[in-house]
């Protein structure tokens, strides 16, 4: 996945369990990364600041403190795709650390395949963050922002307004998962972040008309409790 | 090498400690400097005691010491540390005070307690001095403190004869016979008198004025005589105690001990003799008051000098008891016969008629019921002393109130008479004088029927006067032509008198019985509505509504917490916030907690405080207090008089027995839920022990076997690996399921409810079930129109999944399962079928109880709590969800054209409503 023409991405990897350490470590540098491991906050921070990362691994649950701090932080100064790993079953953690700036998250256990899935797409979205093609596709449907069109098996789709916006918010966020908060503010305004069934109705929308089975879609992706992630 | 000094125990702070335990432990000793008269020198005795000890490294702090400007005793203080006075504001006047709690706080080994007999400012904590260092005392501090002769509680009648000088404040004798050691002062009379001329002891004026009145040499030498003898007294009994503890052989006399009846004026006189002849004898003694009828007529005046009297008794040390009968004798000698008391202590007054008729009649009485006790009359001289002259102001302030109150009821009575002469008087032509006197006796029985005694005798009077003023010939005179008449206006009169007061007995009676009957039917239904209460609030409401039916008042409950500190209820909380003052007082509640007494108006401890605070005393321990604020703040006969004090005793202890019994179910509850996780944990373990060991066995086993296989053997590496992996999932989604068992059971869920689609949750179940559903041919059949319900998505997805995975794992690879709801109204009902083997016949209820699957022996793994973790998550959201067979076509809400679906499914239902409107929105094309 990784081409061998572009320079080898270098990967912070923040995390106090050695066990989990040592196996995404061994399955990132199969994939032809360099990793640099920190045990703490305080450690990611210094790693994250010093080796140019292409991505940032977090765990949440660190000995000196709490992962989201983390996040803070390096947004202050980077926009570097940040993965958060969370044993945490609380879809409140994964929230709070999205908003905060991170990315995606995978929920402990995961497995190999999941992670270097996300690994993937989160620094292929990092490339491609200056690729400025106006079209996008995917499963049929094509996405034409130039001319503000969409097609699915080359017939026009009729779109609202509002589910426009909403599809070219998710399609300019390729791979990220996008909390409820953060989709409201960006297709409603700012104002609108406790009205989440607008959410639901629109996505529902949007499903019907641009995936072929609408209960178990394979664009418009449901992260249940914390917000939409669209797949291309 | 020396021991870390940070975790080594001090030992100067340990042994305080111990020192601080011990004395808690013991009550404090209380020391009296007992005196004939002021002067004699009892303070500076005291002083110099203390600086003794003092001196000895004791911690002694001087409490209160009134030195009177006497040089020599300021320069004994000096040097002894002083308790700040409290400053209280009475009456304009800025009074010193002794500060109690601050002397409770600073907890010295003794303190100094000058002039044992002082009455406190009102609003103190305690009315009298001697009730704190009662309180010291309890608190293991040791007390001096000095006293009078003439203050002594049974002494100051006579000392009040002998020297013309009564004195108001006076010390029980318990205070002074419980002292542990009493230190007589003396100093002859000759040689106080010659310190007072050299005012050692007044300023000269004062001295002079004292010396002829107080002071006289007479006085000076009964004084002292009384204190000795008191002293010796007290030696004697000190002698006697001591003898009797080491003695085996000690004889307890029985039948010896005295029963005093209290009834009328004169009481106090009666119990101080009681007290005195008790204390000679060396016997227990107890007195009672009995209730009668006639007692509960009586003015109020007379009835709170019995309660006082019986208060009086209290402290003097008699055990008190207030009984009810119609016969006064009989009551007593029961109570006697009960009590085993030999000797019974009656009043007897001046010989008024009225009164030896009465008092004759108890002795007799008593003589008459039990020949062998020994009845003890005590003169009581009333019409002299001041005991009477008040007692003939109540008298008359209590006629003057009943008139004010009254007049109207009189008036009518006038106006009723007035309307019988006029009705009569046309009559008179056509009927005999005597019936019309017949009329007349008729108003005489209505007003006394209507209005009681006194308008009664009124129109008694009234009728005859009208029967002779316009009736008898020669009519419109009260003269009279025939002598004959004087007999008929007498007999007129009498019967009017009589008929008058048997009905206003009847009349009394009967409201009597009434308020007693009232006074009963508030209890029983106090009790009943207690029986009934399994919650603190439904005791604390039943009292709320006995304090307000039974006392006229306002109640709260204030409870203990777990530490024993009183706490504002929540109730009176909230009216403290809406009033801006709390309710209730919570040191004074806490207070009557710790020492399971009454506190506040109406008892001895804080009396001038507007609230009545009542322990709540269970058997066994007391439960809280019950704050209780009158409804009339000026009726100071308030829970004074005794029926109303049985009344309040007998709703607390009903109260405290229903509180102990709410706590009680709650322990037997926590018990009973102890009890049921201990069978859970027992069955968690036995499940656990297989199911969790299987799979860690598998991935150990598969591991090992992963290590020895031979490094060509690519494709085998490969299986193993894959088959460590899935072990490891499943072992993962069991640990899962155990922890939203505990989550959901320990009931921490907050619930996150929100406008949902369940579309978009189905889809979210099927995305995490991939793996597990891959054998199975999924069938999605919802409705397009299908509305938004609100739900917790990641609690709902949940149940899906577990429906789901039941589905693929109890039903044979290639069987169609299928996910199907519909909106019925107010409700969305969600169906996960499948076309298997069914549920085992009869267990389908069974199925949702922890730990519970289908067929209790089986290779298909998991511990049975998916379906226990569906239905808590279900019923958290107000739902309902059921297990069936479908074993015909027909019945199936999902079948279509497909074909027929027998095999088991889930059904469960949510409540729905509307959901939110959206902002419409013009469908136009984005371009």
């Amino acid at each position: 996945m990784i081409n061998a023409d572009t320079p080898a991405p270098n990967i912070v990897l923040v995390e106090d369990e050695q066990q989990i350490r040592r196996f995404v470590r061994t399955a990132l540098e199969g994939e032809g990364c360099h990793v640099f491991e920190a045990e703490t906050v305080q450690r990611g921070l210094i790693e994250a600041g010093t080796r140019k990362p292409d991505l940032l691994i977090l765990d949440l649950g660190l000995p000196d403190g709490d992962g989201v701090t983390l996040i803070r932080d390096v947004r202050g100064w980077s926009s570097l795709p940040i993965l958060v790993l969370s044993a945490r079953s609380d879809e409140r953690d994964k929230v709070e650390a999205l908003d905060a700036g991170a990315d995606d998250f995978l929920t402990k256990p995961f497995g190999v395949a999941e992670l270097l899935a996300r690994v993937r797409a989160l620094l292929r979205r990092h490339r491609a963050a200056t690729d400025n093609s106006p079209l996008t596709s995917f499963g049929g449907v094509t996405l034409d922002l130039a001319r503000r069109l969409v097609t699915r098996d080359g017939a026009v789709v009729h779109l609202t307004p509002i589910e426009y916006r909403l599809l070219t918010v998710l399609v300019a966020n390729a791979g990220r998962v996008l909390t409820h908060r953060q989709l409201l503010a960006q297709v409603w305004g700012p104002g609108h972040a406790e009205h989440n069934h607008y959410l639901r109705v629109y996505m529902t929308g949007l499903r019907r008309k641009l995936e072929a089975d609408p209960a178990q879609p394979k664009h418009l992706l449901t992260e249940t409790g914390v917000g939409y992630r669209f797949s291309p | 090498m020396p021991l870390d000094s940070s975790t080594r125990p001090d030992p100067d702070a340990l042994l305080a400690r111990l020192d601080a335990e011990a004395r808690l432990a013991a009550r404090g000793k209380l020391k009296i400097f007992f005196g004939a008269s002021p002067g004699v020198g009892k303070t500076f005795a005291m002083l110099a005691s203390a600086r003794v000890l003092a001196a000895n490294g004791i911690d002694v702090l001087v409490g209160v010491v009134e030195t009177h400007g006497r040089g020599e005793t300021q320069a004994m203080v000096e040097g002894l540390p002083l308790l700040p006075r409290r400053e209280v504001e009475y009456r304009g006047h800025r009074l010193q005070e002794f500060d109690i709690d601050a002397a409770l706080a600073r907890a010295p080994a003794l303190i100094l307690m000058d002039e044992l007999a002082h009455s406190n400012a009102p609003g103190s904590r305690h009315p009298k001095r001697w009730q704190d260092i009662e309180e010291l005392l309890a608190a293991g501090i040791d007390v001096f403190t000095t006293v009078n002769v003439q203050h002594i509680e049974s002494l100051s009648d006579i000392v009040g004869g002998i020297t013309g000088v009564r004195v108001w404040e006076t010390v029980p004798d318990h205070v002074f016979d419980r002292a542990d050691e009493v230190v007589l002062v003396d100093l002859p009379p000759a040689e106080l008198l010659q310190r007072l001329r050299e005012g050692k002891v007044y300023i000269p004026q004062q001295a002079e004025r004292a010396m002829s009145n107080f002071f006289r040499k007479g006085n000076l030498l009964a004084l002292r005589e009384l204190a000795l003898r008191r002293t010796a007294d007290r030696v004697d009994d000190d002698v006697r105690a001591y003898r009797r503890e080491k003695s085996v052989t000690a004889v307890w006399p029985t039948r010896d001990a005295l029963l005093v009846c209290v009834g009328g004026q004169g009481g106090e006189k009666l119990v101080r003799s009681a007290a005195r002849l008790a204390a000679q004898l060396e016997v227990p003694w107890h007195a009672v008051n009995v209730e009668t009828p006639a007692m509960q007529r009586a003015p109020e005046a007379e009835r709170m000098q019995v309660l006082r009297a019986l208060r009086l008794a209290q402290e003097l040390g008699a055990q008190t008891a207030s009984l009810t009968g119609h016969d006064a004798a009989g009551a007593a000698v029961a109570y006697a016969r009960e009590h085993n008391l030999g000797k019974l202590l009656v009043g007897r007054s001046r010989p008024s008629l009225l009164a030896f008729l009465r008092r004759r009649g108890l002795t007799a009485k008593i003589g008459q019921l039990a020949g062998d006790l020994d009845v003890i009359e005590v003169a009581i001289p009333d019409d002299s002393d001041a005991d009477a002259a008040a007692h003939l102001a109540a008298w008359r302030a209590g006629i003057e109130g009943s008139w004010r109150g009254k007049w109207r009821q009189y008036a009518w009575t006038a106006a009723g008479v007035a309307l019988v002469t006029a009705l009569a008087t046309p009559l008179l032509e056509f009927i005999e004088l005597t019936n019309i006197v017949m009329l007349f006796l008729l108003a005489v029985a209505v007003s006394a029927l209507c209005f009681g005694r006194g308008p009664a005798v009124l129109a008694a009077f009234l009728s005859v006067a009208a029967f002779d003023f316009f009736f008898v010939p020669p009519r419109l005179t009260f003269a009279v032509s025939d002598v004959e008449y004087f007999v008929t206006f007498a007999v007129m009169l009498v019967v009017g008198l009589l008929i008058g007061q048997l009905t206003a007995r009847l009349r009394f009676e009967a409201s009597a019985a009434q308020a007693r009957e009232h006074r009963t039917r508030i209890l029983y239904e106090t009790a009943r509505e207690l029986s009934a209460a399994l919650t603190v609030e439904e005791v604390e409401s039943a009292g709320e509504r006995f304090a307000r039916q039974g006392m006229a008042a306002q109640a709260a409950l204030l409870l203990p917490d777990d530490d024993g500190r009183i706490q504002q209820g929540g109730e009176a909380a909230g009216a403290a916030a809406a009033g801006g003052s709390a309710f209730a007082d919570t040191a004074i509640a806490q207070w009557a907690y710790d020492h399971g007494e009454p506190a506040g108006r109406a008892t001895g401890t804080l009396p001038s405080s507007p609230l009545l605070y009542v322990p709540l005393r269970a058997p066994m321990r007391t439960r809280g207090v019950l704050a209780l604020r009158p409804a009339d703040e000026e009726d100071r006969s308030w829970a004074v008089a005794p029926e109303q004090q049985r009344l309040l005793d007998t709703g607390a202890s009903l109260i405290a027995t229903a509180l102990e019994r709410v706590h009680y179910i709650a322990v037997a509850q926590d018990a009973l839920v102890d009890m049921e996780s201990e069978r859970l944990r027992n069955s968690l373990l036995a499940a656990l022990s297989h199911d969790l060991r299987t799979p860690l066995t598998a991935l150990v086993g598969l591991a090992d076997t992963l290590v020895l296989t031979p490094a060509r053997e690519e494709a085998l590496q490969a299986e193993l690996a894959h088959s460590i992996r899935d072990e490891a999932l499943r072992t993962s989604a069991l640990v899962n399921n155990l922890l939203d068992m505990a989550r959901l059971q320990s009931g921490k869920v907050a619930l996150r409810r929100e406008w949902q689609s369940l579309e978009e949750t189905v889809g979210g179940a099927l995305k995490s079930r991939t793996g597990a559903l891959a054998g199975h041919a999924i069938r999605v059949s919802l409705p397009e129109d299908l509305p938004l319900v609100e739900f917790d998505a990641v609690l709902m997805e949940r149940v899906l999944t577990n429906l789901l995975e039941n589905a693929a794992k109890y039903t044979p690879p290639g069987s169609i399962i299928e996910i199907g709801a519909e909106a019925l109204p107010e409700r969305l009902r969600v169906w996960v079928a499948d076309n298997g083997p069914g549920l085992p016949p009869g267990r389908a209820e069974r199925l949702f109880g922890k730990f519970t699957r289908g067929h209790e022996e089986s290779a298909i793994p998991g511990v049975g709590l998916g379906l226990a973790i569906v239905r808590a998550i279900v019923e958290t959201h107000g739902g309902s969800v059921r297990a069936e067979n479908v074993t015909d076509a027909q019945e199936n809400g999902g079948g279509d054209t497909q074909g027929a679906m027998r095999g088991a499914r889930f059904v469960f239902e949510l409540p729905r409503r509307e959901a939110p409107q959206l902002p419409e929105e013009s469908p136009q094309e984005p371009s």
